[in-house]
């Protein structure tokens, strides 16, 4: 029916270009016709029935159905304040050692409700653990292989170039069923990052081998709400494209449960870009403005009240703000597509007297709001 | 000393014979089935395939797909994206797609009219299978008015193009017989124009099919099937003694082919987009004139009643509205192939006899089976359908 093609053609040709033009608007034109639309339908159960109409959502832009986060042994909205301080003792010169194990797995995890990815992790979670020390730590890291590839984990900072987790560098990639024990000190203080470096790196990136490597800076940081969000995506069709955007890797999780804080309390986010594929994510949020320390390597911003920040990839920074009012407030990357397809979430901001109960609708309990303002408060314990 | 037939005690061990490799093949199956065979290392990761039929626009806000699974396996789609955003949606039957399963989604979209969009079905295992609406239009809904309208565009390039074509019939009657052999070689050409056209647009259909009908070999196979039927069935027939007969076999073969262009028509219609409409009608008026010619050229020396002529221009027209309805109400893309590449065969078939008919006159003529004359009208037939189509063909 090549001249039905003409019927598309146009509009096809300015759109496609005109040789992949002509398949598509003829499976398309093979697919118009009877319209079975009938009373059916509406009573037609289905998962998206289950899905909450209250939630501070962006209209039918959503995922239908809950992802089911014990099976995946993690949960977005925990990870937002598990931070991870090792095990901590002193060394006879009086520095702090934390010592931490880190195991690369293989585990399928559920990314969208239904949806499951394959995903390589660090101790069986993506992201990894948020690993958090104070700036002059010395860190010891025990990292141990129990999948078919090598891997490795390249820390972002400071460090011996054996350290490095790079391939040709001390010790290079870890083998399947090998182990190597990453040590060196904490510096600079700042929003950092690890990933496994293995090749092929984007593979292995994408696939989930990464986290949060937080350092704080000797004399911390003023007193907040604190979460950890890292800005991640999946690709699952292998096609070097993303099909599903988050932070915390569950696509819009925030926004099927409100992240709950205090009015007029200073919240502070450290934010992470490990997406691959996309060469830049951002994070804007609505109705507020914020200071931003670009790696938080700097006590003082180095943007001050700006609504909307851009990271490339494996760019990080910290972001500082107070809410004025209450109420649902989103917050998303300003890159519509991302949005769309799951990086989407908001603060519910209510008055402290209302925050046990905003707990409690977010499912979260109190040694949740504990951790997240226990800042480098935890790591002295 | 062996027994020419079966005696009645044998049937039993006749019949046993024949059922012993049933058994084990049953025995083969069940062992596959329970055990694995001893391939369970060899088998790969899991296979999802889903075949998109339909995408239609029931009403403003919603987009309805329909999906065949013909993988060889169970497919869930737990998630829909509607031009690169996830988006929420009912699903009848809800849950897993068992093999040769269908399913219908509808999304609560706001389409934009005129506009392109994209639809993504997100399976358990990440896999995306897409469709395009390359211009979003209201789905036509079936009524009184389109059923009418739809009819009159049937009309117009099915049955009138042949009734015009007809008129040629008391002209003809005037011509010599080296003339009139001219015109029957003509037939043959655009027989074989329509042939071609029509095997490649029953392609175009089966290609979209999903994959277990096996849609390329069906179409081939169909038409050699038919084929084989009708060519039997004229074998008893001698085409000298019944030339009303072999022009009912052209309109038939005609009819099948405007059957498809009726789909096709309707389809497009379907689709919204009418601006071409009228332009198209007009081209498909003129390509199907010369139709009319060769479904009466057979009987140039008979004297057919009236009313043989209606029923010719009926049976060759009149499919066309039949598909133009089916094609704008009530597409089925397996039925289109398969009156496409039925079509395919009986125009073969006719083909056949009418060119016996051109060998047994030239004979009379003393000419050549392949002459100027008899090579001239195949080509001026081919050409005549090969021109009139570039009025058809964007």
């Amino acid at each position: 029916m090549s001249w039905l093609r003409s019927f598309l053609s146009r509009r096809d040709v300015l759109r496609v270009g005109a040789g992949g033009a002509a398949v598509l608007a003829g499976s398309a034109a093979l697919g118009q016709g009877r319209t079975a639309h009938g009373a059916g339908h509406a009573e037609a159960a289905s998962p998206g029935s289950a899905v909450p109409a209250a939630h501070a959502g962006h209209g039918n832009n959503l995922m239908v159905g809950t992802v089911n986060h014990k099976r995946n042994g993690f949960d977005p909205m925990a990870m937002l304040t598990d931070w991870d301080w090792g095990k901590a003792s002193i060394l006879p010169s009086g520095q702090t050692l934390r010592e931490y194990t880190m195991i690369a797995q293989n585990k399928d995890i559920e990314i969208a409700p239904g949806v499951f990815f394959p995903a390589w992790t660090y101790n069986g979670r993506v992201p990894g653990p948020t690993l958090r020390c104070t700036e002059g730590d010395r860190l010891r890291v025990t990292f141990i292989n129990q999948t078919a590839h090598p891997h490795t984990i390249h820390f972002h900072g400071v460090h011996a170039a054996e350290m490095d987790g790079v391939p040709g560098a001390g010790p290079g990639e870890i083998q399947p069923g090998g182990r190597f024990v990453y040590e060196f000190d904490a510096e600079p203080f700042g929003c950092h990052l690890y990933h496994c470096h293995a090749t092929s790196l984007k593979r292995h990136i994408h696939k989930g081998m990464y986290g949060a490597f937080i350092v704080d800076p000797k004399g911390g940081r003023p007193p907040a709400q604190e979460f950890v969000m890292v800005q991640n995506a999946f690709d699952t069709n292998f096609d070097g494209a993303n099909e599903i955007y988050a932070v915390n890797t569950v696509g819009f999780e925030f926004a099927r449960r409100p992240i709950p804080v205090r009015r007029g309390e200073l919240i502070r986010i450290y934010l992470v870009n490990i997406l691959e594929f996309d060469l830049i994510n951002s994070f804007h949020l609505h109705a507020n403005f914020f200071n931003y320390y670009d790696t938080g390597t700097t006590l003082e911003p180095t943007s001050r009240i700006v609504d909307t920040i851009t990271q490339a990839q494996g760019q990080r920074g910290i972001l500082e703000f107070k809410y004025k009012f209450t109420g649902n407030f989103m917050f998303h990357p300003h890159i519509s597509e991302f949005t769309e397809l799951g990086w989407m979430g908001s603060f519910q901001v209510v008055e402290p007297e209302a925050y046990p109960a905003a707990l409690k609708a977010a499912g979260v309990d109190d040694q949740w709001a504990r951790r997240s303002r226990q800042g480098i408060a935890g790591g002295q314990s | 000393m062996s027994a020419p037939a079966a005696p009645a005690g044998r049937w039993a061990s006749l019949w046993g014979l024949a059922v012993v490799p049933l058994l084990l093949l049953g025995a083969v199956l069940a062992y596959l089935v329970a055990t694995g065979g001893g391939l369970k290392t060899l088998q790969g990761p899991p296979v999802e395939q889903l075949n998109i039929g339909r995408v239609t626009l029931p009403e403003r806000g919603v987009i309805q797909v329909q999906v065949v699974n013909d993988g060889p396996q169970t497919v869930t789609v737990p998630q829909v994206m509607v031009d690169d955003a996830f988006w929420s949606f009912t699903a009848d039957p809800p849950g897993p797609i068992p093999r040769l399963g269908r399913a219908t989604f509808m999304i609560p979209y706001p389409w934009v009219e005129e506009e392109a969009h994209k639809v993504a079905l997100l399976t358990t295992l990440g896999t995306v299978f897409e469709a395009e609406i390359p211009v979003a239009t209201l789905t036509p809904q079936p009524g009184r008015d389109l059923f009418l309208r739809f009819g009159l565009v049937g009309l117009y390039v099915g049955v009138v193009p042949v009734v015009l074509g007809m008129l040629w019939f008391p002209w003809m009657r005037r011509l010599s017989a080296g003339a009139m052999n001219f015109i029957l070689a003509l037939t043959v050409g655009l027989l074989v124009y329509l042939a071609v056209g029509t095997y490649l647009d029953a392609q175009e259909f089966a290609a979209a099919l999903p994959a277990f009908w096996q849609g390329t070999p069906a179409v081939l196979l169909i038409a050699l099937l038919t084929l084989g039927v009708l060519l039997a069935l004229g074998s008893k027939r001698r085409t000298e003694e019944a030339p009303l007969g072999l022009s009912y076999r052209i309109a038939t073969g005609i009819g099948l082919h405007n059957l498809g262009e009726g789909l096709a028509i309707g389809a497009a219609f379907a689709l919204g987009e009418a601006a071409l409409g009228t332009f198209l009608i007009l081209g498909f008026t003129l390509h199907n004139i010369t139709e009319g010619l060769g479904i009466v050229a057979p009987v140039v020396r008979q004297q057919p009643k009236f009313v043989q002529f209606a029923w010719l221009a009926l049976i060759a027209g009149g499919p066309a509205i039949l598909g133009t309805w089916l094609g704008g109400f009530a597409f089925n893309p397996v039925l289109a192939t398969v009156f496409l590449a039925v079509g395919v065969g009986a125009i073969v078939q006719v083909v056949w006899e009418v060119g016996r008919l051109v060998a047994r006159n030239t004979a009379a003529l003393g000419a050549p089976l392949v002459g100027w004359s008899t090579l001239g009208g195949f080509t001026v037939g081919v050409a005549l359908m090969y021109f009139t189509a570039f009025f058809v063909k964007f």
